[in-house]
């Protein structure tokens, strides 16, 4: 079911790089948060809390009108971005910051889970074994929750994909530079060229259901046999 | 090389509150569920942090508020033991004692992670990975990877509670060795009166964040300095009791007078007697002319497999309330011959095994 020689192929370049660069911004930045909240505890936090996840339960337009006020040429970061010489709204690098922030909130409440899951008595071992803080982390408490930060990735990397509503505020649709898949079956049916629509919607479910089941068949294969001697 | 503790520590139900020292080798600590071991031990490995105090270990000050030193655990050099075991579970045998040993060049750390295997009788585990092994291996494992790094105090916070009979007393065998061998500050935290004694020469009971008792185990057990402390060291037998000559006690609640072998100098309060100590007359009348013997009746009984305990009314019949006075703890074989004899029993509470304790 490819989309017919005449249609661009840059939706899909777009849209993996986003994803790809979007996930891996949010894995990082999700897995400092959630240890920098593991190690915390009070009113402060549940606001912190509140914020990381609002992402997931505005519009993305809200999200997006957002991003565009705090981004753009008068926005306090758009100023200093464009005396730095940059401008990001309505470029690529606009719709990896929409899809990470997006998909941030999936990222920090699994990899959250996941490292609230570790017997916190495994990294006290490790600290009066003479451990930094950091190799607690990377060695004990990093393998431990991988399971789950590797979900939270899947999950981020899927929802990155399918970003619509705040890519299109900060990005626009710019083809070959800013128009992901989702962009391109908007402005397709927008346009009635409903071959490219399906096309892409087609091209767009099968890669988010075989990351998903991918993730699911992963998740159930990995069982208690893990970290036996095989 | 002595460790000396002096912490405070604010906790929600009390403040932990606690001043002694250590010396190599062995102290076993008891106390009542909560009394607050357990965070004692965390506050030395430098996993709490106690609102005051002062820890140092041989010369090295580990804590000291007022001068604003905290070592964190890491730099601290002192073994923990957990009561389950908290070994990593996504490295195999030889990586978990390494974990400790990172600096070491790889054929060095080899040869230590060899060395204490072969002292923790667990050779041959080096490829295994934790949950391929029993209980009990994976608890010699913790303490080769606790004595891996060499440390300058051990910890153990109930290191058997989670084995089963047998395997608690294998270990308890390589604890024994090992402590013989490993002359340094060890605090083991035990709810086992018989396992606290077997394994420390002298012992600290904690009672609500404060030291009850710190001595040889001998003295703690034969006179316990508070009801607390006796209650802890297993005694069951308790009154309230006032002193009326030098050596001659009034007790409350077995509404008695006993003669004791202490000379009383301080005002007392309480007296007691260890359940295995109460003796029964032989002959069946005439007993309570003898002294400190008076007449009993059996309320109930309870049997483990060599003992019975004997729920005793003292000088008076029992009544449907189930009122006992006494717990006694007789062998079965001494049980069998007077079980048929007619009531009231005459049961003798001998001046050496009383203890008083003052308020």
């Amino acid at each position: 079911m490819a989309p017919p020689a005449a249609t661009d192929w840059s939706p899909l370049w777009i849209s993996l790089e986003t994803s790809i660069t979007a996930t891996l911004i949010t894995l990082v930045a999700g897995l400092a948060a959630a240890t920098w909240r593991e190690r915390r505890t009070g009113a402060a936090t549940a606001l912190v809390d509140g914020i990381c996840l609002l992402p997931l339960v505005l519009p993305p337009t809200v999200v997006g009108f957002f991003l565009l006020l705090l981004l753009g040429r008068n926005g306090p970061l758009g100023k200093l971005l464009l005396w730095l010489g940059a401008t990001v709204v309505f470029s690529w690098p606009a719709t990896v910051i929409a899809a990470a922030v997006v998909a941030f909130p999936l990222m920090y409440l699994t990899a959250r889970a996941a490292l609230e899951q570790v017997d916190s008595r495994l990294l006290e071992a490790a600290r009066t074994l003479g451990a930094t803080e950091w190799r607690v982390f990377r060695e004990v408490a990093l393998p431990l929750a991988w399971p789950g930060v590797l979900a939270g990735t899947i999950l981020s990397f899927a929802r990155a994909l399918g970003e619509f509503g705040a890519t299109l505020m900060l990005a626009g649709n710019i083809p070959g530079r800013t128009a992901t898949i989702p962009i391109a079956i908007y402005f397709a049916v927008e346009s009635d060229d409903m071959r490219s629509a399906v096309a892409w919607c087609a091209a767009d479910i099968a890669i988010s259901l075989a990351l998903l089941s991918g993730l699911y068949y992963w998740t159930h294969a990995q069982g208690p046999a893990r970290w036996a001697r095989r | 090389m002595p460790l000396e503790v002096h912490i405070e520590k604010r906790l929600p139900e009390f403040t932990l509150d606690v001043s002694f020292s250590a010396g190599d080798g062995p102290l076993g600590i008891l106390g009542a569920s909560g009394a607050g071991k357990t965070m004692l031990l965390r506050c030395i490995a430098g996993l709490e942090h106690p609102n005051r105090g002062r820890i140092v270990l041989g010369d090295r000050t580990l804590l000291d508020t007022e001068r604003r030193v905290r070592v964190p655990a890491r730099n601290r050099r002192v073994g923990l033991l957990f009561q389950h075991y908290a070994l990593f579970p996504h490295r195999n045998v030889g990586e978990n004692i390494g974990f400790g040993l990172h600096d070491l060049t790889r054929g060095e750390r080899e040869r230590r992670v060899r060395d204490v295997l072969e002292r923790t009788h667990a050779t041959g585990l080096e490829r295994r990975f934790p949950r391929e092994i029993s209980g009990g291996e994976q608890q010699r494992v913790a303490l080769a990877r606790a004595l891996a790094i060499e440390p300058e105090a051990l910890l153990l916070d109930e290191p058997l509670s989670a084995l089963d009979t047998h395997l608690r007393s294998q270990m308890e065998a390589q604890l024994q060795e090992t402590f013989l061998e490993y002359r340094r500050p060890s605090l083991l935290v035990t709810h086992n009166i018989e396992e606290a004694y077997r394994l420390s020469d002298r012992l600290l009971v904690l009672s609500r964040g404060r030291v009850a008792a710190l001595g040889p185990r001998e003295e703690i057990f034969r006179r316990p300095p508070s009801v607390e402390v006796a209650r802890v060291t297993g005694c069951k037998n308790f009154s309230r009791a006032r002193a009326i000559s030098e050596n001659v006690i009034e007790a409350a609640d077995w509404s008695c007078q006993l003669r004791v072998a202490q000379t009383i100098t301080r005002p007392v309060a309480h007296v007691g007697i260890r359940a295995h100590l109460i003796d029964f007359a032989e002959s069946s009348s005439g007993g309570d002319t003898e002294e400190n013997t008076f007449p009993c009746w059996l309320v109930r009984s309870s049997e483990t497999p060599f003992r019975i305990t004997l729920y005793l009314r003292l000088n008076k019949p029992p009544d449907e309330s189930g009122r006992f006075e006494l717990q006694a703890e007789v062998f079965k074989e001494k049980w069998e011959r007077f079980r048929g004899r007619p009531l009231p029993w005459h049961v003798r509470l001998s001046p050496e095994s009383l203890f008083v304790m003052p308020e």
